[in-house]
């Protein structure tokens, strides 16, 4: 890749950042959370109920896969 | 006390309650939650199309909502759009920069997108009354290069940037509608959540960022990555993504639990992750990394499900269609792979 030219820091000893993160940080505080348990369960259920819907996953056949390797053409 | 103080103080103690708050949720681990679960078993796929053509590097790819066509980004300068089923290339379109490392598919099909080191997203209209592609747009305004571009509908794309920003811009108007900051590093990457009302952003700061386009307000902070996120994509129902870093893992992270669920490594992979996609169901987690490989990861229980060999330089960047039938990957060595 390419060299990632770094920036640089943004951050800064002045009042206006500091109350700017804090301003920030309040937001992200403030968010309701459920428990990983719950999350993970969730997660679960919708690969579950989308698995068959997966062909990736599924596999698929040769006859349903657009893909399916090109037969060489014979010049007759 | 000087503001200045209290401020810092009381920063300190937001980032406490965060930090208390997400413990107070890991009740349990997904790991745990998916111990009875089967496994996916092998996953093996073969290369079914090499699209060849590039002369250089290819950095981007990004397939069209048909499923069928999709653009791929190039140093040699070119964009070019693929048929995927034949192999096709139905437009190569010189670039005015050719340090290019971005590039999207509008979902209409009418719009491709790219950008790079000349810090511009240029708008191209593949579907003009002459026939002929040409750029409509140049979107400036970024003070770095553009890393990524997707776009929400054809009047607008959002571009994340060395900058340290990402940007939602009205393609019509050619100005920002909404600037993102919040971030310390280069931003790297970005992805629209399904009802494409927010994205995640990962950046050289190792921390990825979710944020809400209507009102440019980040919403959520994540950490855990020790090195540079390169790519991040939303889990299919836009309730969790995955971020592939420097530090050679891909992280799931759960929006509603504001944690990480899952850290996807091997003692064996020691290189970089510079492109990541799931597959339909979200079951299966595509991985590109610097070692040439693409490798393949059960989502829910952690464990590498098989090895996509067959490039011959870094995988830069994959995509799976829409439909979930094929993973394209595009690597340094000029060409796309077509796999399923």
């Amino acid at each position: 890749m390419v060299s990632k030219m770094s920036s640089k820091m943004v951050g800064s000893n002045n009042l206006a950042h500091a109350r700017r993160m804090v301003q920030q940080l309040r937001v992200e505080a403030s968010i309701e959370r459920i428990k990983v348990s719950k999350a993970s369960a969730d997660l679960m259920r919708y690969c579950g109920e989308h698995a068959k819907y997966d062909p990736l996953l599924m596999g698929i056949p040769a006859s349903e896969n657009p893909f399916k390797d090109k037969k060489p053409c014979i010049i007759l | 006390m000087s503001e200045l103080e209290q401020l810092r103080q009381e920063a300190e103690q937001l980032r406490n309650q965060i930090r208390d708050a997400r413990k107070a949720c890991n009740d349990s681990s997904l790991s745990q939650i998916t111990a009875g679960l089967d496994s996916v078993g092998r996953i093996q796929m073969r290369t079914r199309r090499t699209l060849r053509g590039h002369l250089a590097k290819i950095y981007a790819m990004q397939w069209a909502t048909d499923s069928r066509l999709l653009v791929s980004a190039s140093q040699d300068g070119k964009l070019i759009i693929w048929d995927s089923y034949s192999t096709n290339k139905i437009h190569a379109i010189p670039l005015r920069s050719s340090w290019v490392m971005t590039c999207a598919y509008a979902p209409s099909g009418s719009y491709a997108a790219c950008g790079g080191l000349d810090n511009i997203c240029s708008i191209y209209s593949l579907k003009t009354r002459e026939g002929n592609v040409r750029v409509t747009r140049e979107l400036s305004g970024h003070t770095g290069y553009l890393s990524c571009c997707r776009f929400l509908d054809d009047s607008q794309i959002v571009t994340s940037s060395g900058d340290t920003t990402c940007a939602l811009w009205d393609i019509e108007t050619g100005q920002q509608t909404t600037t993102f900051t919040g971030h310390t590093g280069d931003v790297m990457s970005l992805s629209l959540s399904p009802d494409s009302r927010t994205f995640v952003s990962g950046a050289c700061d190792a921390s990825s960022k979710l944020w809400d386009i209507r009102d440019g307000m980040c919403r959520q902070s994540f950490t855990g990555h020790v090195s540079d996120i390169n790519a991040v994509i939303f889990f299919p129902n836009g309730n969790a993504f995955t971020t592939g870093s420097d530090d050679a893992t891909c992280r799931l992270f759960d929006l509603r639990a504001d944690q990480e669920l899952m850290m996807y490594s091997h003692d064996n992979i020691n290189c970089g992750i510079t492109s990541v996609a799931f597959s339909k169901s979200g079951r299966l987690l595509l991985a590109g990394y610097d070692d040439f490989n693409c490798n393949v990861w059960d989502t829910l229980k952690g464990e590498r499900a098989g090895v996509l060999a067959g490039h011959d330089n870094r995988v830069s960047c994959l995509g799976i269609s829409s439909d979930g039938m094929a993973l394209a990957t595009g690597s340094w060595d000029s060409f796309l792979r077509i796999w399923n």
